[in-house]
């Protein structure tokens, strides 16, 4: 199950409490990006929502969120993700790049991608803005290597049953209804939505990843923000 | 009492929404079912049908079905709205995999904002239920329904029923959301022994069928609605029972106000194509979008693709149907299942034990030919019905039995399309050369050899299907063609026949032979006295060896 921290992410000043989940999954080489996308595509389905239309007197509409389902190739398991290709290339993007960084690192294949939801919070120049995180989804993967076919095969449906508990259990966090920002007025939007996608607006988000050394420490040996870092100052 | 509290406005809003949510939500759990991937568009501009803003259809048939469950009422407390999933055979047997339940419990949350927040979670919750649904067992069922069963639903309103899930059952919350008049939570009881069977299981040849008790004839409550496969023909289904679009359709205009947030600007319209609705804004293009496109679901339902409709066709995540051998004059009915001919009642002993209890075959819904299963119970040589009552096996059974079968050794019914080449199975000499007469199978009518008791003991003296034996001790023995498992020519290059017959007749012994025995007999009575005179010399050396052995 998802073990919930509340903590305060050391490299950002806190102004608030951020939520964490961490999930744990132990895939086969191949598996890494369909296991990894289908928990992303879980967690931005529900934290992603149609376009605003601001009108006058402070009001808004909300557009549509088409949704499709996902089958994977490598695994027992279908997924449902919200219909943007632009999203899905974004993920597929960070996610190829996890993978990569996994298979060459020559580490014995963990690692950890994290999907980070965070607030902007402008500050007055010369201070850049803050980036405050409201919540943390981290997964843990270890890859595994299997000697035969029928091992494998195994793994498929193995793998398929983790990620059905996994979505139960995204599906529960997200159930609670704890915190998420305010609704925010037009001028505010973009410190709390990622408005650049032309037919869904998820929060905003960011995805980064570790690997870890053959040690077990988790000693960086790539971190790098993909994707969203909105700012430009 | 309880709702003083709220507005009236609010309080219609409310209903709306939950009405408009339950709607959606058997819209999604049905959709779910069909067998096919689900895919719609995202759309930046507001079309007002979609409620929830999330993009999901609505089948006509199945809002009629739902509609018709609520009969005007909402989920309250002890009145549930439930949505059930089965899955049907071709021989007609049932089995419930899933509840879907949309409940109402007291714990009011007054505080809470209708038009906004509760809105939003409904959205939310329905999110929710988009993935929870492709996750429960059922799901990878319905991908593969088609040629040897069906998705069935159900949608039933009042008192919970979880009974025909078995044994352990399973639930799985998909969420809550707190309203001022209650608390509306949705959940899944799925039947937990479909947990272990994976799609691997279709394709591989298990050999056991359990009965699936045909659950309507055992069903509690009088109420019970036709049941609806999940996954539409065409053909005689009219759409004029079902009208496509409602006359008066509702559409939900949404506006949101962020300052302050407690103020929202709230609209639902009752738009009638005719009439441009009272407000005017440009986000009600709805109604005729609306009216064009559930005209255009039923009308690609009615001209029966029968292939796949492809994933790129976008807009019509839409059922596909299926194989020949459905009644087509009834689409809610699926196949009056049929029997073919006799079915020979079942020897009450089969050889094999308890696994032979439930062992029987079936034929595969190949459009035209059924058999029906036969009853794993107690009543032994009760001839087959379809609508099997009689004691189920366990569930667990049931479901790792299906639909492809494989011929066991003690096979009663012939079976068209196995031919003598693909029989691995002992004693395949006393199967059926000709598979369509019963009479040469040996199950049925024994060969007559009243000396012999089985092939392989005795003297293999075996007659089969060709005759009886002559007189010639070589002659009699007829080759068998099977493999046992205890015959292998490593040591003598030859098979078991071949050695047999070889070592059938070995010589006599010599000391046998009454000549010459009695001729030695003689000879040996007259050497005895002086053997005797000798043995007593050597007396002293035979004790001492003797001693040695002690």
């Amino acid at each position: 199950p998802c073990r919930t921290r509340y903590c305060t992410p050391s490299s950002i000043t806190p102004t608030m409490n951020c939520r964490a989940e961490v999930l744990e999954v132990s895939v086969e080489g191949r598996q890494v990006e369909e296991a990894m996308l289908a928990v992303l595509h879980t967690v931005l389905l529900h934290r992603s929502t149609g376009k605003f239309h601001y009108k006058k007197e402070g009001t808004y509409s909300i557009g549509t969120v088409g949704t499709q389902d996902v089958d994977c190739d490598f695994i027992d398991f279908a997924y449902v993700r919200v219909s943007s290709e632009e999203l899905d290339r974004a993920l597929r993007k960070a996610v190829g790049e996890f993978k990569d960084a996994l298979r060459n690192s020559g580490s014995d294949g963990m690692g950890q991608i994290s999907l980070e939801f965070y607030q902007k919070k402008k500050s007055r120049w010369p201070f850049s803005d803050e980036c405050i995180p409201w919540e943390l989804w981290t997964i843990k993967v270890n890859v595994v290597n299997l000697a035969n076919e029928q091992e494998r095969q195994i793994c498929r449906e193995k793998v398929g049953e983790k990620l059905c508990e996994k979505i139960i259990n995204i599906v529960e966090v997200m159930n609670r209804h704890e915190y998420l920002p305010k609704m925010p007025t037009q001028s505010e939007v973009d410190n709390v939505f990622d408005t650049s996608l032309k037919d869904v607006q998820p929060y905003l988000y960011k995805i980064s990843y570790q690997i870890t050394d053959s040690l077990g420490t988790s000693v960086t040996t790539t971190m790098r923000r993909l994707i969203k870092d909105t700012l430009a100052l | 009492a309880m709702d003083t509290d709220l507005s009236s406005q609010d309080r219609k809003d409310l209903d709306k929404f939950i009405k408009f949510f339950a709607l959606k939500t058997v819209q999604v759990i049905v959709q779910a079912r069909l067998g096919e991937k689900i895919c719609t568009r995202s759309s930046s501009s507001p079309t007002g049908s979609d409620w929830f803003n999330l993009a999901i259809k609505d089948i006509p048939e199945v809002t009629h079905e739902a509609k018709k469950a609520l009969a005007g009422q909402l989920p309250a407390v002890g009145r549930s709205m439930c949505v059930e999933i089965s899955l049907k055979t071709s021989e007609g047997d049932s089995m419930e995999l899933e509840i879907w339940c949309l409940e109402m419990n007291e714990k009011c949350d007054k505080e809470i904002k209708v038009s906004y927040t509760v809105y939003n979670r409904l959205s939310l919750l329905l999110k929710s239920l988009l993935a929870i649904t492709r996750v429960t067992p059922a799901y990878r069922l319905s991908r593969k329904q088609g040629h040897e069963y069906v998705i069935l639903y159900r949608i039933y309103f009042g008192e919970v029923q979880l009974s025909g899930l078995g044994e352990g059952f399973q639930t799985v919350r998909v969420g809550t959301v707190g309203t001022p008049v209650g608390t509306i939570t949705l959940s899944c009881a799925y039947r937990i022994n479909l947990a272990f069977m994976s799609t691997r299981q279709f394709e591989r040849t298990p050999p056991i069928m359990g009965i699936i008790i045909d659950h309507f004839v055992d069903r509690p409550y009088p109420s019970s609605s036709p049941m609806h496969p999940c996954n539409y023909r065409a053909g005689e289904d009219n759409g004029a029972i079902y009208p496509s679009v409602e006359d008066s359709q509702e559409v939900c205009t949404t506006s949101f106000s962020t300052s302050p947030p407690s103020q929202c600007v709230f609209t639902v319209t009752k738009a009638h194509f005719q009439t441009p609705p009272p407000v005017v804004t440009d986000t009600l293009k709805v109604p005729v979008m609306g009216l064009a496109f559930s005209h255009q679901l039923s009308s690609s339902r009615l001209s029966y693709q029968p292939a796949a409709l492809g994933v790129g066709s976008a807009d019509m995540g839409y059922p596909v149907l299926f194989a020949g051998g459905l009644n087509a004059a009834h689409p809610h009915q699926l196949i009056g299942p049929g029997k073919e001919g006799g079915v020979p009642p079942i020897p009450s002993q089969p050889a094999h034990g308890t696994q032979a209890d439930q062992e029987r075959m079936c034929t595969p819904l190949d459009g035209v030919h059924y058999s029906a299963a036969t009853p794993s119970s107690s009543e032994d040589t009760e001839t087959v019905s379809n609508s099997s009552e009689g004691k189920c096996g366990s569930p667990h059974d049931l479901l790792e039995t299906i639909f492809i079968r494989k011929v066991g050794a003690f096979v009663n019914k012939p079976i068209n399309q196995v031919t003598m080449a693909n029989l691995d199975i002992p004693f395949a000499m006393f199967a059926p050369k000709n598979v369509e007469l019963e009479d040469n199978d040996p199950m049925v009518n024994p060969p007559d050899s009243p000396e012999t008791e089985s092939p392989l003991q005795g003297s293999l003296h075996s007659e089969g299907s060709s005759g009886s034996s002559t007189g010639n001790t070589h002659d009699d023995f007829v080759m068998i063609d099977f493999k046992p498992a205890f015959s292998k020519d490593d040591i003598l290059p030859m098979d078991l026949g071949t050695f047999y017959r070889e070592f059938q007749n070995p010589p006599q012994l010599s000391s046998l032979s009454i000549d010459i025995g009695a001729q030695s007999m003689a000879e040996d009575l007259d050497s005895l006295p002086e053997k005797l005179a000798v043995h007593e010399k050597n007396v002293k050396e035979f004790d001492a060896f003797v001693e040695t052995l002690q």
